[in-house]
C-alpha cells in the first residue's frame, strides 16, 4: 500500500506503538483468536485472525476463500444464458440483483435494450431483492448482539417478499428470471396488488425494527461511536453501498449513472449519515429499505403495457467487445466486466462484488476494539460470504 | 420441623426434604423451560414452538433430555479432565444449596436458619466457581474468555444484590427468611392491613436492583456475555456436550427459578397471604393447610418473576463487557448504597 | 428533530415483544405446522421437472444447455408407420432413457425453456427428498408421473403482451 491517508498513517503508528508496548514493556504475548471459519458471527466461512491483548484486538486480518466457487472461471465455459444461473448464487440473499448487471453488460455488447415494461419490472424485482436482503440484515443485527426476537420477525416478513419473488419468477432464492433482451416471463395476474400489500407489511417491519432495536439504549450504546470509518478511509478501501453512504459520501449508482432501468421514474432519496460508525451503517440500511418500498410502490403504478422481450436470436452470440456495467446492489457496488470474443459464452468475466471490498477494511476498522465490538462491526459492515469468495 | 397431624419419623422427614428439594429445583426448571423458553419465546417471535412431543409439545423437554443423555460425553484432549467433568456439578450444587433457604409454608421449609438470606447470597456465588473452572478446564480460548467474563460479571453483580437485600433486611429486622415473610404479611400501611406490606412497595428500588442483579447472575440477556453465542460461540459451555451440557442447562433455569423464589420471599411476601384476611396475628396461628397452599402461592409468584426475566431476555440485545461493569459499579452500586442509607434513616426515624 | 417526551427504547421493545405475544395468542402464529398442514406453492414455483414423454424427440437440446449436465438422454432411431397410407415409413427418435439427477440440478429452468417440443414442464411438487443422494436420479417413468401435477400457466398481469 503506497498511498496512506493521515489517519491510516496515524493508526499504523499507533498500532506499531501498541505492538512495541505489548512486546517490550509488558513482555506478554497476545493471544491469537481465530474467529471462524466456523463461528456463529461470520455467518458463513469467513475467518478472521485476531491477535488479542486481553479482550482488545491488536491486529486482525480477514482470511477469505473458504467458499471460493470459481465463478469467474466457470463463466468462461458457460453460455450467456447459463451464466445468470451461476451469478445469482453470488449474493444469495439478493439474488435477482446479481443477474441485472451481467445482463445489462451483455445487452450493452449486443447493443440492444430491454423494452420499457421489462425495465420497470426488472427494477421492481431488483428493489424487492434489496428488501429481502436488507430486511434479513436488520434481523440478523439483533442476533449478533444477543437479541433473538428481531431475526424471527425478519424471517417472517422477508417470507412475504420471497413469496412475491417466487410467484413471479418461480424461484425463491435463485430467480434466474433475467434474460438478455428482457425477462423470461410476464408477471402473473394479481401480483401488483399483492406487492402493494406486502410493501405495507414491510414498512411495519421497519417500524418494529426501529423501535425494537434501533431505539434500544443498549443497542445504541453498542453501536454508536464504534467502528468509525471516516469518508477518506472508506474511499481508499473502495467501500461502497450503505457502508460508504454511512460515512457521509453521497454516492449511489442508482442515481448517479444512466442505465436502462427505471429508478429515475420514481421519486426517492439517497440517505447518508455523517457519523460513519456502526450505528450509521445500520441506520442507512434501515432507511434504504424504506426507500426501496417507496420505489417499488411508485413503480407499481407505472408498469407500462407492452412486450417484455425484444427480438433476440434464439441462440445468443454476443459480438466481440468489452463492457463494464455496475449497479448499486443490496451490498454495494456490484459490477461485471465482460469480455466477449463473439462466442456463445463470455471469454472472460471479472466480477466486482461489494462484500470483498467492504471486508477489506476489517484490519483497519478492528484495530483497538474489544472482542464484542468485532462482532458488531462485522455485522454492520454486512457481508455475504458468497459475495466475498464468489 | 414439618408438623402435620401425624408425626413423621426423622428418616421420613429427611426423605421428604430430599424429595422436596428435587421437586423445588427441577419442577420450576421444567416449567420455566417449557412455558417461557419454548412457548413464550416462540409466541413472541410469531411462531408456535415445539408441537410434536406430547400434547402441545409439553413433553419436548423430556425428549431433549433423552437426546442429551444419549450423546457422547466428550472432553477435549487438552482439557483438565477431572475438573472439566466436575464443573457442571458444582454449578448445579449451588442451585441445590440455594433452594435450602427458601420457605414454602409456615412449616414447609428445608432449614430455618436465622441468617438464611446471608447463606443464600454466599452459596449463590459458588456457581461462579463452577463456571470459572469450566471455562479454564476446557482448554478453549472462547471458553476461557467466557469463564473470565462470567467471573468478572458475577462478582460485579454480587455487590448490588447484597446491597439490595440489605434494604429488605433492615426493614424486616431479620435475616431469617420466615421472619421476612411474616413481616411482610403482618405489616400495614397507615393502618390499612388488608394488603399486608410487601417490600416491593417500600423497597421498589431495591427490587429493581435485585432483579437486574439476578438477570446478570443468571447470565441472561442483556447480560449474557459469558455465553454470548455470537461472539464466544457458547462461552464456558463451548466444549460441553451430552449430559454435562444438560446439567448446565438445567442449572441455568433451575437457578432462575430459585432466584425468583428468593425474590418473591424478599419482596413479594413469599408463601403468605395477608394474615389479616383470616385474622391471624403471628406465624403460630397459621393453620397447617398453608403448608400446601403456600408452595402454590410461591410457584405463582416465581412464574411471574421468571416471566419478567425471560421477557427481558427475549427483547434486549446484550451489553458489552466493559459497559456492564460500568453499569454495575457506577449506577447500580451507588443506587443500592443510597437505597440502603435511606432505608436505614427511615427505619431509625420511624 | 425536536425532542419530545417519549418512552425509553427499552420499554418500547418490551411492549413490542408483548404485542407480538398477544397477536400470536389471539390470531395464531405466522408459521405453518409443516407435515400436518402445507402451504401451496405458487403456480410458477420451480419444484420439479416433469416430462411429457410423447413429445420428447431425444433432440438433446436440454441436455446440452444444462449448466451442470445433469440430464442423461439416450435414444435410438426407429421406423414408425407412415402417417398417410402408402407413404414411406417415417424415421423417428425413440427415447430410451431420460434421467435427471436432482442432486446436481440447479433448478434454473433452462432445459424447460429450450425444449422446442414442449416436453418438459415445471411442477410445483416439492416433496421428493430421498435418504440416499443416489436415489435422487429419477428416470423418465418417475418424471412422467409428475406430469399430472403440472398446473395451468397463470393468467398474466394487465398490460402483458401475449407471446
Amino acid at each position: 500500500m503506497t498511498v496512506l491517508s493521515d489517519r491510516q498513517q496515524l493508526s499504523y503508528i499507533a498500532s506499531q506503538a501498541a505492538d512495541a508496548r505489548l512486546n517490550v514493556e509488558l513482555e506478554t504475548e497476545g493471544m491469537t483468536l481465530n474467529i471462524g471459519p466456523q463461528h456463529p458471527a461470520t455467518h458463513g466461512t469467513l475467518r478472521i485472525i485476531c491477535r488479542l491483548d486481553g479482550e482488545q484486538v491488536v491486529w486482525a486480518e480477514p482470511s477469505a476463500g473458504y467458499m471460493h466457487r470459481g465463478y469467474e472461471k466457470l463463466t468462461e465455459v458457460r453460455t450467456f444464458p447459463q451464466v445468470t444461473t451461476l451469478v445469482n448464487r453470488i449474493d444469495w440473499l439478493g439474488s435477482f440483483a446479481n443477474e441485472v448487471p451481467f445482463i445489462l453488460a451483455a445487452e450493452k455488447l449486443m447493443e440492444i435494450e430491454a423494452p420499457p415494461r421489462a425495465q420497470v419490472i426488472r427494477t421492481i424485482l431488483f428493489e424487492l431483492s434489496r428488501i429481502a436482503n436488507v430486511s434479513l440484515f436488520l434481523g440478523d443485527l439483533g442476533v449478533q448482539m444477543g437479541a433473538i426476537t428481531p431475526v424471527f420477525l425478519a424471517f417472517r416478513d422477508r417470507e412475504y417478499v420471497l413469496n412475491l419473488i417466487e410467484s413471479a419468477t418461480g424461484g425463491r432464492f435463485h430467480p434466474n428470471f433475467d434474460r438478455i433482451g428482457g425477462l423470461k416471463d410476464d408477471l402473473p395476474a394479481g401480483w401488483i396488488d399483492e406487492t402493494r400489500q406486502v410493501m405495507v407489511k414491510l414498512r411495519e417491519f421497519c417500524d418494529i425494527i426501529e423501535d425494537l432495536l434501533f431505539g434500544n439504549e443498549i443497542f445504541q450504546s453498542r453501536m454508536r461511536g464504534i467502528g468509525i470509518i471516516p469518508a477518506d478511509v472508506a474511499k481508499d478501501y473502495g467501500l461502497s453501498g450503505a457502508n460508504l453512504r454511512a460515512s457521509g459520501v453521497d454516492f449511489d449508482l442508482r442515481r448517479d449513472q444512466q442505465l436502462p432501468m427505471a429508478w429515475d421514474k420514481a421519486d426517492w432519496k439517497v440517505w447518508t449519515h455523517p457519523d460513519g460508525d456502526s450505528f450509521a451503517r445500520c441506520w442507512v440500511r434501515l432507511q434504504e429499505t424504506r426507500e426501496s418500498c417507496k420505489i417499488v410502490e411508485q413503480l407499481l403504478d407505472q408498469v407500462p403495457a407492452g412486450p417484455i422481450m425484444t427480438k433476440v436470436p434464439r441462440i445468443i452470440k454476443v459480438p466481440e467487445g468489452e463492457a463494464w456495467v455496475s449497479t448499486e446492489n443490496p451490498l454495494g457496488e456490484m459490477g461485471y466486466y465482460v469480455v466477449s470474443k463473439g462466442d456463445l459464452g463470455p471469454f472472460r468475466v471479472k466480477i466486482r462484488s461489494a462484500s470483498f471490498n467492504n471486508i477489506s477494511i476489517v484490519p483497519w476498522a478492528l484495530k483497538g476494539v474489544y472482542v464484542p465490538d468485532i462482532i458488531t462491526i462485522l455485522a454492520s459492515l454486512y457481508f455475504i460470504l458468497g459475495d466475498i469468495d464468489r | 420441623m414439618i408438623q402435620f397431624a401425624i408425626e413423621i419419623p426423622y428418616w421420613g422427614q429427611s426423605l421428604l426434604r430430599v424429595l422436596g428439594g428435587l421437586v423445588a429445583v427441577l419442577l420450576p426448571a421444567g416449567t420455566i423451560v417449557y412455558l417461557f423458553l419454548f412457548k413464550m419465546m416462540s409466541f413472541m417471535q410469531s411462531r408456535l414452538g415445539p408441537m410434536e412431543a406430547g400434547p402441545y409439545g409439553s413433553l419436548q423437554l423430556v425428549a431433549e433430555v433423552g437426546k442429551w443423555m444419549q450423546k457422547e460425553d466428550l472432553a477435549p484432549d487438552a482439557a483438565d479432565h477431572r475438573i472439566f467433568k466436575m464443573a457442571p456439578l458444582i454449578v448445579l450444587l449451588s442451585t441445590f444449596l440455594l433452594v435450602v433457604i427458601v420457605p414454602f409454608g409456615p412449616d414447609a421449609y428445608f432449614t430455618n436458619f436465622s441468617v438464611g438470606i446471608f447463606l443464600g447470597l454466599a452459596v449463590a456465588s459458588v456457581s461462579v466457581l463452577g463456571i470459572l473452572i469450566a471455562g479454564w478446564a476446557s482448554a478453549n480460548k472462547y471458553a476461557l474468555l467466557g469463564g473470565l467474563r462470567a467471573a468478572g460479571q458475577l462478582i460485579a453483580y454480587e455487590l448490588p444484590m447484597v446491597l439490595a437485600v440489605l434494604g429488605v433486611v433492615i426493614q424486616a429486622g431479620s435475616m431469617n427468611m420466615q421472619e421476612i415473610t411474616v413481616a411482610q404479611n403482618t405489616g400495614s400501611w397507615f393502618g390499612l392491613d388488608w394488603f399486608g406490606s410487601p417490600f416491593i412497595v417500600t423497597q421498589f428500588v431495591g427490587f429493581v436492583i435485585f432483579m437486574i442483579a439476578v438477570q446478570a447472575e443468571l447470565t441472561q440477556a442483556p447480560f449474557d456475555m459469558p455465553i454470548a453465542e455470537s461472539e464466544l460461540v457458547s462461552g464456558y459451555m463451548t466444549e460441553y456436550s451430552g449430559f454435562r451440557f444438560l446439567i448446565f442447562f438445567i442449572a441455568e433455569f433451575a437457578t432462575a427459578g430459585v432466584f425468583a423464589f428468593i425474590a418473591s420471599v424478599l419482596f413479594l411476601g413469599g408463601w403468605g397471604i395477608p394474615f389479616s384476611w383470616f385474622g391471624w396475628d403471628n406465624i403460630d396461628q397459621v393453620p397447617d393447610w398453608m403448608n400446601l397452599v403456600g408452595p402454590l402461592i410461591m410457584f405463582t409468584k416465581m412464574l411471574v418473576l421468571t416471566f419478567i426475566i425471560m421477557w427481558v431476555r427475549f427483547s434486549f440485545p446484550r451489553f458489552r463487557e466493559d459497559q456492564l461493569q460500568t453499569f454495575a459499579w457506577k449506577v447500580l452500586i451507588p443506587l443500592a448504597l443510597l437505597n440502603t442509607a435511606i432505608t436505614a434513616i427511615l427505619k431509625v426515624a420511624f | 428533530m425536536p425532542d419530545k417526551p417519549k418512552l425509553p427504547g427499552l420499554f418500547k421493545g418490551l411492549g413490542i415483544t408483548l404485542g407480538i405475544l398477544k397477536d400470536t395468542v389471539v390470531d395464531g402464529a405466522n408459521t405453518v405446522q409443516y407435515p400436518h398442514e402445507k402451504e401451496a406453492p405458487p403456480i410458477r414455483a420451480r419444484g420439479v421437472i416433469a416430462l411429457h414423454e410423447d413429445n420428447c424427440t431425444a433432440c438433446m437440446l436440454c441436455a446440452r444447455s444444462c449448466p451442470d449436465w445433469c440430464i442423461y438422454i439416450e435414444g435410438h432411431k426407429q421406423l414408425a408407420p407412415a402417417r398417410r397410407a402408402g407413404g414411406k415409413p417415417r424415421q423417428v427418435n425413440h427415447l430410451d432413457r431420460f434421467d435427471i439427477d436432482y442432486a446436481l440440478c440447479m433448478y434454473c429452468g433452462i432445459c424447460v425453456e429450450v425444449c422446442p417440443f414442449d416436453a418438459l414442464f415445471w411442477s410445483p411438487e416439492y416433496e421428493y427428498s430421498e435418504p440416499k443422494i443416489a436415489d435422487l436420479l429419477h428416470d423418465k417413468e418417475k418424471l412422467g408421473e409428475w406430469m399430472e401435477t403440472v398446473p395451468e400457466a397463470p393468467a398474466l398481469e394487465a398490460g402483458a403482451q401475449k407471446k
